[in-house]
């Protein structure tokens, strides 16, 4: 199979988007996957997460075309890297969880099989009453942000809650 | 020594065998993970930041109704014996305490305890809230919790995501921060050896199973805490419903294996029981293991009404006070394993003789 971006290459990283029901696959080669930011299999092999993710849990590494982006950066609130949650496995603020939001998506998905909390909510005024039509309209809300993101496995997590709700 | 009477039951109600399945359960408890907003995880924090954290809460506790009265415990301030006592009291955690090895406890490490109610300080996460009850009695258990949870924040800021809910320092905790465990004694299961079985149908549920003192400890005297595995992506209802529906079919499937057993070896079942019995009443030296192993066969002849007479709040008890610290309290025994087994030979032939005297022997 050829890449979709070039035309040239050997497809290498295989993407699935779902959007609105709709399911379309994304297919690129290593070079093209790398210009838009999707880690290769191969750099995925040495991708410190996913080893962390194997270890933690004991199964084989995560599908390789749901890893993106990731990042090597520290997290500019605690200074954490990567490196540094292998090692520990664990985070060093809450901003962490910002700093690799993509990468740790991944990870609770394998962790959790989902990646969206439906407990009880906080807010600094207390913890919100579960109101199935609170919680509703803010999954609406959470599912409208996805989509705005291109975040479309959490989009379809979330659609499938509300149908669940509904 | 830290004086425990403080403590409403000394920090054990959960032991006196009141709750729901007393027979089978021992405790619930379900804990919460919540970290601070503005401050580092314990990883990655100073000394200074932990005093912090350890001020903000104690202010948000003495302001609260559930945790007004809770005594304070400063971990890193105490002596060995004394953090050991109340990790065996199941009030703080083996890390917490800092019980491997010769490491101390790190600045900070605090614990609070209210009546069936405590937070741990400065553990992995800032706070670990904590709600304890006896027998299987997951509602109670979460009420209580659910309750110190609001109440606290209402003062503090928690470490909130609006996708991924509450943050924790390990991500196999965030989400609800909720980790709910069951104990139970399994000893029809394991004589059966359907408890295997039964366990990897547990972990394929997404549930898991550890010893008697939690994470990283052994199964000891057929004690196993059954616990949900996931905190992500299911309502706290849902996660402990799950828990529920599964501590009950092993309920189930417990009594299914007592009654096999009495049905097709009650003369073996007997002589056990009275065996296990007979060594706790009579010895004079009893190692640990020895005495997990004969309280769980007592435990068992009891439930199953074969030893009249002997109440599962004594046999409760007997599993934490026969423990080295709480040797050393009650009996100042030392702590060569030698001179505890020889204490520990006292204390339970003491008990023994107190609850049941002439009438059982």
């Amino acid at each position: 199979m050829t890449c979709d971006h070039c035309h040239e290459r050997e497809a290498v990283v295989h993407l699935t988007h779902i959007a609105d029901g709709q399911v379309t696959m994304l297919h690129l080669c290593e070079r093209c996957a790398a210009e838009k930011g999707v880690e290769s299999p191969q750099s995925v092999q040495d991708n410190t997460l996913v080893k962390f993710v194997g270890a933690t849990v004991g199964k084989s590494a995560i599908d390789p075309s749901l890893v993106v982006g990731g990042g090597r950066q520290a997290c500019p609130a605690c200074g954490a890297t990567l490196q540094d949650f292998r090692h520990s496995g664990r985070l060093g603020c809450a901003d962490c969880y910002r700093t690799w939001e993509t990468a740790l998506r991944d990870i609770l998905r394998k962790l959790h099989g989902a990646t969206l909390h439906m407990g009880e909510r906080y807010t600094e005024r207390g913890v919100e009453p579960a109101d199935p039509v609170e919680r509703a309209a803010d999954l609406r809300e959470q599912l409208r942000l996805a989509v705005e993101t291109e975040n479309f496995e959490l989009a379809a997590e979330i659609r499938d809650r509300l149908r669940v709700m509904e | 020594m830290i004086d425990l009477s403080l403590l409403t039951d000394g920090g054990v109600g959960w032991l006196d065998a009141s709750g729901p399945e007393s027979h089978l359960v021992l405790s619930t408890r379900i804990r919460l993970a919540r970290n601070l907003t503005g401050h580092l995880f314990q990883t990655r924090n100073t000394d200074g930041e932990r005093e912090k954290v350890l001020e903000l809460v104690q202010r948000a506790a003495r302001e609260s109704v559930l945790l007004r009265r809770a005594v304070s415990f400063r971990l890193d301030q105490l002596e060995r014996a004394d953090r050991q006592l109340l990790h065996e009291r199941h009030l703080v955690s083996k890390e917490l305490a800092a019980l491997d090895g010769e490491s101390r406890p790190r600045s900070g490490a605090s614990v609070l305890v209210g009546d069936r109610l405590g937070v741990m300080l400065n553990e992995e996460d800032h706070l670990r809230l904590q709600g304890l009850r006896s027998g299987f009695d997951l509602d109670a258990a979460y009420a209580e919790v659910d309750r110190l949870d609001t109440e606290l924040g209402q003062r503090l800021p928690f470490a909130f995501h609006p996708e991924f809910g509450y943050l924790t320092s390990c991500p196999t905790n965030v989400g609800t921060g909720l980790r709910a465990s069951v104990l139970i004694h399994l000893p029809g299961l394991v004589l059966t050896k359907e408890i295997s079985k039964v366990l990897q149908g547990l972990a394929q549920v997404g549930l898991t199973f550890r010893g008697l003192y939690g994470e990283g400890s052994e199964v000891v005297g057929n004690f196993f805490q059954l616990s949900n595995q996931t905190t992500l992506g299911k309502s706290e209802h849902e996660l402990l419903e799950h828990l529920g529906r599964m501590v009950r079919q092993v309920i189930d499937y417990e009594e299914q294996a007592r009654q096999v057993l009495l049905r097709d070896a009650s003369a073996i079942m007997e002589d056990k029981v009275w065996r296990a019995f007979g060594t706790l009443r009579y010895a004079r030296s009893l190692s640990f293991d020895e005495a997990m192993n004969y309280l769980s066969a007592v435990r068992l002849g009891v439930a199953m009404g074969l030893i009249p007479g002997l109440g599962m709040y004594t046999l409760n008890k007997l599993l934490v006070y026969a423990q080295p610290a709480h040797l050393g309290l009650t009996l100042n025994a030392g702590t060569a394993d030698s001179e505890l087994a020889l204490a520990r030979a006292t204390y339970v032939r003491r008990v023994l003789e107190e609850e049941v005297g002439r009438r059982g022997a």
